[in-house]
């Protein structure tokens, strides 16, 4: 993905070698996303290929070739800055194939599969915790606080995510609970997709009287 | 710290009844942060009162150190409450006739603290929570956040060692809930044992653990122990 243009984006500070270069990438996102020298040697073939990086001239020839960018590499750095990261077709999430599957596959404990998610993911959300706090949020440490706080905030919109999907499964429990007892609600439940609950279902019994 | 054992409440008779918490057991030890989760009248304020010694159980044992607090009379109880605990609760009780100064100054002046030590410390717990301004301002006469940080800071002075919160950042916006988080935090890890309410994942995540209550029962718990390192894939920071 943005292997690419981060090394771009590295490279408008100095030139740089490949082991610099996945240095410098790791330093400024805390290590979140390694880069294997091999990718960071591959990647600036394409980009020398493509004409957006050239090995720095006249170099001494004993120590790691160092690149830099030509002109069509500047410019595509800095049209990375200004152009938005494009929100493509959501990439295929295995909690959200996973859910989508438990409501609508017969038989399944819809509130425990949610409640060993959330155990999980707050779990999760705690160890970022943990790191941010010991991070300080100025200086040099600043990238990498950031960093944390996007995965922290991504793992609490999972968290609601799923006591959304709790008690969305939960509503639907009761209104088929009460729509079940006229005859005439059997036709329609045959297309609910949430016609599967057990579990949360027990509540919606009293309030139906 | 604090021990709960098979700790039922029923609130009510008869038709009325009401099972609040079914056989709960819950550990805190000093120097831990717990946070309870779960749904609204999942039984979450019940644990916090029982834990505080304002309430006692239906059945069952609640331990706060080495005093069993259901064996405690009412007396006993409100020393408990006085010397080793503070809290801070859903309605946060401050007294409308006190300024915020006095207020915190209040619990440690009724355990026979001179006024002059006691005005010092509860100045010194306002500014932990960034209150010390507010100090001569009466309760009606503050936001509800500042009101908010001012129990917080009542909560905390003076030797507490256990801090029971019911949904302590309610009020306050995201970088104040935090500044909270943070404070009580570095008490628990003072070595106090801190319990804590809330609703939002994001400050649940402060705790060492998070445990869910649902129809008065612990439904599940995430452990102590960090999770797989694959969070982080990347190289493990210094
Ligand atoms: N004094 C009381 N008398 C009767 N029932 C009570 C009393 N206190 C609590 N309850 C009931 O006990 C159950 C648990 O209440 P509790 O206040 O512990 O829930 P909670 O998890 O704190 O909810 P919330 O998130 O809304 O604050 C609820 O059904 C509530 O109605
Ligand atoms: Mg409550």
């Amino acid at each position: 993905m943005s292997i690419r243009q981060g090394i771009l984006a590295l490279l408008t500070e100095r030139p740089m070698h490949g082991y610099q270069l996945r240095q410098e990438f790791e330093a400024r996102t805390g290590g979140t996303w390694p880069l294997n020298i091999g990718q960071a040697y591959t990647t600036l073939q394409r980009l020398q290929r493509d004409g957006l990086v050239e090995p720095v001239p006249d170099d001494d020839a004993n120590a790691p070739e160092r690149f830099r960018l030509t002109a069509a590499g500047a410019a595509e750095a800095s049209a990375w800055w200004t152009r938005p990261v494009e929100r493509t077709a959501p990439a295929r999430d295995e909690l959200a194939i996973k859910l989508a599957l438990a409501v609508t596959v017969p038989g399944v404990d819809v509130v425990a599969v949610v409640q060993r998610q959330r155990t999980e993911t707050l779990r999760a959300l705690r160890d970022y915790t943990r790191l941010k706090r010991d991070a300080a949020p100025e200086g040099p440490e600043l990238a990498w606080s950031l960093v944390l706080d996007s995965l922290i905030f991504a793992a609490e919109a999972e968290v609601r995510w799923l006591d959304h999907v709790e008690s969305a499964v939960a509503r639907a429990a009761v209104a088929r609970a009460t729509t079940r007892r006229p005859a005439a609600g059997a036709a329609q439940a045959s297309g609910d997709p949430t016609a599967v609950g057990h579990g949360a279902a027990g509540t919606g019994e009293g309030g139906a009287r | 710290m604090l021990r709960l054992r098979r700790v039922t409440r029923v609130h009510g008779y008869g038709a009325a009844e009401v099972h609040a918490l079914r056989g709960v057991d819950l550990d805190v030890a000093m120097g831990e942060l717990v946070a309870v989760m779960g749904p609204s009248g999942s039984g979450k304020s019940t644990l916090l009162h029982l834990a505080g010694g304002l309430d006692t159980p239906t059945a069952g044992t609640v331990h706060v150190g080495r005093d069993d607090v259901g064996a405690l009379d009412a007396k006993g109880r409100a020393r408990l409450r006085r010397r080793h605990v503070g809290y801070v609760f859903q309605d946060l009780n401050l007294v409308p006739a006190l300024t915020a100064l006095e207020n915190v100054m209040l619990p440690l002046e009724l355990d026979g603290l001179s006024a002059r030590r006691a005005r010092s410390q509860a100045t010194a717990a306002l500014a932990e929570v960034g209150t010390d301004d507010l100090a001569d301002r009466f309760p009606d006469d503050m936001s509800g956040g500042q009101a908010q940080r001012v129990a917080i800071a009542r909560a905390l002075v003076g030797p507490r060692r256990l801090v029971l919160a019911d949904e302590p950042t309610g009020a306050l916006d995201s970088v104040t809930g935090e500044a909270v988080m943070r404070v009580l935090r570095a008490r628990v890890d003072a070595g106090a044992a801190g319990l804590l309410v809330t609703h939002d994942a994001r400050h649940a995540a402060w705790a060492d653990r998070i445990v869910f209550l649902r129809d008065g029962l612990v439904v599940d718990s995430t452990g102590a122990d960090p999770g797989p390192d694959h969070l982080l894939s990347g190289a493990v920071r210094a």
